[in-house]
């Protein structure tokens, strides 16, 4: 501010190049100082430290489900009907609201159901964090205008394979990193 | 780890998705009925609790409902504001066990309760009682009279301001207990859960009939008796809280008064130029 | 209008001595007692006075609540029904607390739309105008923080929810979201920074306060004829006694009624389900945010589809997105208003065009919050797409149109005149007739 009111020469002087270098020294200062306040925010170690589980699933007869807490989140474990199963194969993918599988286990595949689910031979067992991607309630099961899920907060209707076909919600729900670590247990992260 | 591990053993993996949750997402549309709306001793601005009422509503509890439903925020000393004496409570105390310690060689030890401990529950955590009662874990009762409450609905909520209605949640209690009724023609019901037009969040809930020992009057009488104590432990300086607020209303009409006469004279110099 | 010459002079020597040292005396003589308003103000006028009130109430039993509450989701429940069962009158504390909370917002909306009537957001009030939109918006978020910490159902989702707005910003939203939370969902950390802040924030409130009544007295304040003051001996009275005297009136009537609801229907503002402890495996039949925010949330959900290109695929705005954009964005277009609004009469009392759209406006907001109270599904969300659509067509549209179309009827030339005319008490549109 102060250089301002010097008249100016075409050519940086040295003292503009002190000003410049002062103030410059200065904004690194304080920004230092600022990120670890604004940095503290963020998930801390404990949280972050990703806690992997098991769960046994042998007791979860077709058509049960159960619901297990991951990182703070509910995760639904199901055991779909082989008529479940087929309903969700009858959609085509065009369809779809948001045709990507959301699976952390495949890339970016489309959302045919064998995708979202535990995957060839596995097809019956769907594994998702139970949050709506709408605002993060929690979506009811056997419910709503395609007998999957439906999130009782605004309206979203999921199919049988966690897809979203109605409201709100842009995506499909997410399906966490899983796999079958035995025939009767999913470890979870 | 521990702790998600921990939670994961107490979330359990027992929720099942069927009644609970279908009943959930319709709760718009239930209560079939409104609650029955009861004169209760301590409704509107004098209301006055009747202690009588509120012992024979504990010693129901105490037989009937405790044996699944806790009562976690209220201790065995709060038994003596609502007119048990002091040797009485002891008495009541005396017949449950609690966990202390650690003692000095670091075990934790059982000892009989006493007057300042909380009132134990019937299950370890809410995760035992979710196991043993098919999921579905029976809610505490210490403030159910102030967390069930079915939407009033206009205009009859812009009345209640005026007539000064407060007593939704225990009218609720007492419509629930006495509501149960065999299931209308086309409302088959899941099984194990029965038909009750009044439950909040569906047509039918896992709670059998409680207080279903003989004449209708008797039911009445013990729905009424236990909704009272209820609502006295769900708030148990309603009264107290009645009575101050007639007395600082009254307080701030007389100020005013006073404040608008000093206004006038205060004005009333202002006209004269 | 207050200028910057003082009256004030000390009587007594300490008077006289800290005068010259720090005139703190004098600040207060030049402001609340000799301070000139419009002699015409009527009742609508004394909700500042309400609000600065309420402010000190809530900070006061904010404080002292504070001694006795734990935040951290193991305890937060419990502690706050510790404070209404044992703490010596807790429940009295709480019940003010709690309840005060909605009629701060009873008040700041009449102040709101009091200011909206007579014009008061015109040239030169400004800047006294945006400072009052700044200090509702903290108002808004000191209540949602505060409106978690209790952890009961209602608390944990309207958390989740809210928190899940900033989740829809492209790219960064859900890095923003996590650093909100402080984890991968609402949790101790959230609950913890929600304390720290709802704390902090009141003391922001008013340090805007003081901006907002600094701005105040230098343009001075407005009045039902919405014509600046001309003659200061004939039109303005001191602030006291006239305008303390009057004040204190309406903050006593003003707490009869609150003490209504804190003796008598304490729950009724509230919502059962928050006597129920938070559970985050469990999300309530449906999620209800406290009365003052219905509105917004109308609007919010109010978006259910995307924003594109017209016969294309291309979405530039999904409804998620949307429909966080449209509620910020109510609350936003109220810092322009001053600008949306051309008209050259300041006052409602003098254009009769504008009052009849007012009134269908504050009936709108209404009906918005009533909305925003239903299940989001099939008639509500078409009735909340209309009146959403109303709601901003009102500033856009209907504000700039009746500054071009309108025919104002004839105002006063001055205070003083229409004090004349028997015409002081413009409070309610039926007596306000124009001055012919």
């Amino acid at each position: 501010m102060a250089a301002k009111k010097k008249p100016r020469t075409p050519e940086p002087t040295r003292r503009d190049f002190l000003y410049i270098a002062t103030g410059a020294m200065g904004a690194v200062g304080a920004g230092a100082v600022v990120w670890p306040l604004v940095n503290q925010m963020s998930p801390d170690a404990s949280t972050r430290a990703l806690a992997s589980i098991e769960v046994d699933v042998s007791s979860i007869e077709p058509g049960q489900a159960i619901t297990v807490k991951w990182r703070g989140k509910p995760v639904f474990i199901r055991n779909r009907t082989s008529q479940e199963v087929e309903e969700a194969n009858s959609v085509e993918i065009v369809e779809l609201k948001d045709p990507l599988a959301r699976n952390a286990n495949a890339a970016e595949e489309p959302a045919t159901d064998v995708n979202r689910s535990a995957g060839e031979g596995k097809e019956n067992w769907i594994v998702m964090v139970g949050s709506c991607t709408h605002l993060g309630c929690v979506p009811v099961g056997l419910a709503g205008d395609f007998g999957g899920w439906f999130c009782p907060c605004h309206g979203s209707h999921y199919d049988t394979a966690g897809r979203i076909r109605k409201g709100p919600a842009p995506e499909n729900l997410a399906i966490p990193p899983f796999e079958f670590v035995s025939d009767s247990t999913i470890k979870i992260g | 780890m521990k702790t998600i591990i921990s939670k994961l053993a107490a979330v359990g993996l027992a929720l099942g998705i069927g009644l609970g949750a279908t009943a959930a997402f319709a709760a718009s549309e239930y209560p079939v009925n409104k609650p029955r709306e009861v004169d209760w001793s301590f409704s509107g601005p004098f209301g006055k609790w009747d202690l009588g009422q509120l012992q024979r509503g504990y010693k129901i509890y105490a037989e009937v409902c405790a044996s699944c439903h806790s009562i976690d925020l209220l201790s065995f000393r709060n038994l003596r504001e609502i007119g048990f004496s002091e040797a009485e409570v002891k008495a009541i105390a005396a017949e449950f066990e609690v966990i202390d310690g650690p003692n000095a060689d670091g075990e934790m030890f059982e000892r009989v309760a006493v007057a300042a401990d909380r009132i134990p529950g019937p299950y370890a955590n809410t995760a035992e009682a979710a196991a043993l009662n098919n999921g579905a874990a029976p809610p505490d009762f210490s403030l159910l009279a102030k967390a069930r409450a079915p939407e009033r609905g206009f205009p009859t909520f812009i009345f209640d301001v005026f007539t000064l209605y407060g007593e939704n949640g225990s009218d609720y209690i007492y419509s629930l207990l006495t509501g149960y009724k065999d299931a209308p023609e086309g409302h088959e019901v899941a099984e194990g859960t029965y038909y009750n037009p009044y439950f909040i969040a569906g047509k039918a809930l896992a709670m059998a009939p409680p207080l279903d020992d003989g004449t209708e009057s008797t039911l009445d009488q013990q729905a009424k008796d236990v909704t009272a104590f209820m609502t006295w432990a769900a708030e148990p300086y309603l009264i107290e809280r009645k009575q101050l607020g007639f007395k600082v209303i009254i307080f701030l009409l007389i100020l005013s008064v006073l404040l608008y006469l000093t206004k006038k004279q205060v004005f009333a110099a202002l006209k004269k130029d | 209008m207050s200028g910057g010459h003082s009256e004030y002079v000390p009587s007594s020597g300490v008077g006289k001595w800290l005068d010259s040292r720090l005139p703190l005396p004098r600040l207060v003589y030049d402001s609340f007692i000799a301070y000139p308003v419009p002699r015409n103000l009527n009742g609508w006028y004394t909700f500042g006075a309400i609000l600065s009130v309420m402010l000190i109430v809530m900070i006061l039993t904010g404080v002292t609540l504070a001694m006795h509450y734990a935040a951290s989701t193991q305890l937060a429940f419990d502690s706050v029904e510790h404070i209404e069962r044992n703490v010596n009158y807790g429940w009295l504390i709480r019940s003010v607390h709690s309840n005060g909370a909605s009629m701060f917002f009873v008040a700041v909306y009449i102040h709101i739309f009091r200011g909206m009537y007579y014009g008061s957001y015109k040239e030169p009030r400004e800047v006294l105008w945006i400072l009052g939109v700044l200090i509702f918006f903290l108002m808004m978020a000191t209540a949602f923080m505060g409106y978690v910490l209790p952890w009961g159902q209602m608390s944990f989702w309207g958390a989740t929810v809210i928190t899940g707005f900033f989740s829809a910003i492209p790219l960064i939203g859900l890095g923003i979201q996590e650093w909100l939370l402080g984890g991968f969902a609402v949790d101790n950390a959230t609950l913890n920074r929600f304390f720290s802040l709802h704390y902090l924030l009141p003391f922001m409130i008013a340090g805007v306060v003081v901006l907002h009544v600094w701005a105040l007295h230098v343009t001075g304040q407005t009045n039902p004829t919405g014509v600046e003051v001309k003659n200061m001996k004939k039109e303005t009275v001191p602030f006291t006694p006239f305008a303390t005297i009057k004040d204190a009136l309406a903050v006593v009537l003003f707490m009869v009624v609150f003490a209504w609801f804190i003796f008598y229907l304490p729950d009724f503002l509230g919502h059962p389900d928050n006597y129920v402890k938070a559970d985050a495996l469990k999300t309530p039949a449906h999620i209800v945010p406290e009365w003052y925010f219905l509105p917004f949330y109308a609007i919010l959900r109010a978006i259910t589809f995307n924003i594109g290109i017209p016969f294309t695929d291309i979405v530039l705005i999904d409804s998620k997105l949307g429909g966080v954009l449209a509620m910020f964005g109510s609350i936003a277009i109220l810092f322009v208003l001053p600008w949306l609004d051309t008209s050259k009469v300041r006052s409602g009392s003098y254009r009769p065009m504008f009052r009849f759209f007012f009134w269908v406006f504050v009936v709108v907001t209404i009906i918005l919050g009533y909305l925003g109270s239903r299940p989001a599904e099939g008639i509500y969300t078409v009735l909340s797409q209309i009146f959403t659509a109303y709601y901003f067509a009102h500033f856009i549209i209907i504000l700039p149109f009746l500054g071009w179309y309108e025919k104002p009827s004839k105002v006063p030339p001055s205070i003083a005149d229409a004090v004349l005319a028997g015409n002081a008490k413009l409070g309610s549109a039926s007596s306000a007739q124009p001055a012919e």
